[in-house]
């Protein structure tokens, strides 16, 4: 299986993604955002960063990208595409996700290991965890804190389409502690959270076994690449 | 050179943190300040300055609503609250 990293300007965990895609056993390919191709790819990610310095608003700018176009239409068409932190922000403004994030609410750019529950383990990138499985993954980001209408939000809730839930307490005053959300097809996911830095021991969150032993982020690449292949 | 500006503001409804901020420290100042006292809340927007070329025409200030709704503002979490022509792009107040 192929899955494309989109790089765009200000992109920082790219390298990070393609390195978990290659480590959960599939082929990254990179992709770059004034291109108008998605070489072939099977799935995507759209990764963190800063992309356009969060000008106008974060993940605004790199959401009306040359390549956004192909991404749009291969998304729409059922392709999985994960978007994390800013990549999140860039399926909002996108519209491929319902919501936006709006600065934290504390005004504090928050760096930590967070725990998370999965409570979608049907949408391409969860179908490896267990039911309301509890993972460890870092969270990172100053505009992380998701916001909706109030209709939009019982929907979310009523469809089951919120993916993952902050447990713990809440880091940002995200609605109903939410992380992450997909689509009512489940294949585009957007998650605050970064699992590609929890892929490989010793790079990882503390676990109760052993420092930056946390590797629970590998699960959502495992993930898309079962489900490529039961799509076959 | 026309200018058309375009206001945008967080959504009423949401917490502004940059503005929660801003207040704080208007707060601090209040303290020794006693003009400032009074000051019971800071909200901050984002506004735009379009220079346009020749007039700003009704076709041209449609277009810039267009984009005001669909890109300068998000409507998930911000309100358009403003849009006006001017003269010329804005110079600092006398």
């Amino acid at each position: 299986m192929r899955i494309g990293v989109v790089t765009f300007p200000g992109s920082l965990d790219d390298r990070d993604a393609a390195r978990a895609i290659r480590l959960a056993g599939a082929d990254a390919v990179a992709l770059w955002h004034g291109d108008h191709d998605l070489h072939g790819v099977d799935a995507l990610v759209l990764p963190g960063g800063f992309s356009y310095g969060d000008y106008l608003r974060a993940g605004a700018i790199a959401s009306l990208s040359p390549i956004m176009t192909e991404v749009i239409d291969a998304a729409n068409k059922g392709m999985p595409v994960l978007g994390i932190c800013n990549g999140f922000q860039m399926l909002t403004e996108a519209h491929l996700l319902d919501g936006g994030l709006i600065r934290n609410d504390k005004g504090r750019f928050i760096c930590r290991d967070q725990g998370l529950r999965i409570e979608n383990n049907a949408s391409d990138w969860t179908t490896g965890f267990a039911a309301n499985a509890e993972i460890v993954i870092p969270l990172k980001n100053g505009e992380g804190s998701f916001m909706a209408s109030v209709e939009t939000l019982k929907a979310l809730e009523g469809e089951g389409r919120i993916v993952a839930r902050y447990i713990g307490g809440n880091p940002n005053g995200s609605l109903n502690d939410i992380a992450g959300v997909t689509n009512a097809r489940g294949n585009v996911v957007g998650l605050m959270p970064h699992p590609e830095h929890a892929v490989e021991a010793g790079f990882g969150p503390d676990t109760d076994n052993a420092m930056a032993s946390g590797v629970d982020g590998l699960t959502f690449f495992t993930s898309v690449i079962a489900q490529a292949l039961v799509a076959r | 050179m026309p200018t058309i500006v375009v206001e945008v503001m967080p959504k009423a409804e949401l917490l502004d943190p940059q503005g929660k901020a801003v207040a704080g420290a208007l707060g601090r100042l209040g303290q020794t300040q006693s003009a400032l006292a009074n000051v019971s809340g800071v909200r901050v927007g984002k506004r735009f300055e379009i220079s346009i070329e020749g007039v700003a025409d009704a076709a041209t200030l449609a277009a810039v609503r267009e984009l005001a709704d669909t890109v300068l503002s998000n409507s998930v979490i911000e309100d358009v609250v403003g849009i006006h022509v001017q003269d010329a792009p804005s110079s600092a107040v006398a």
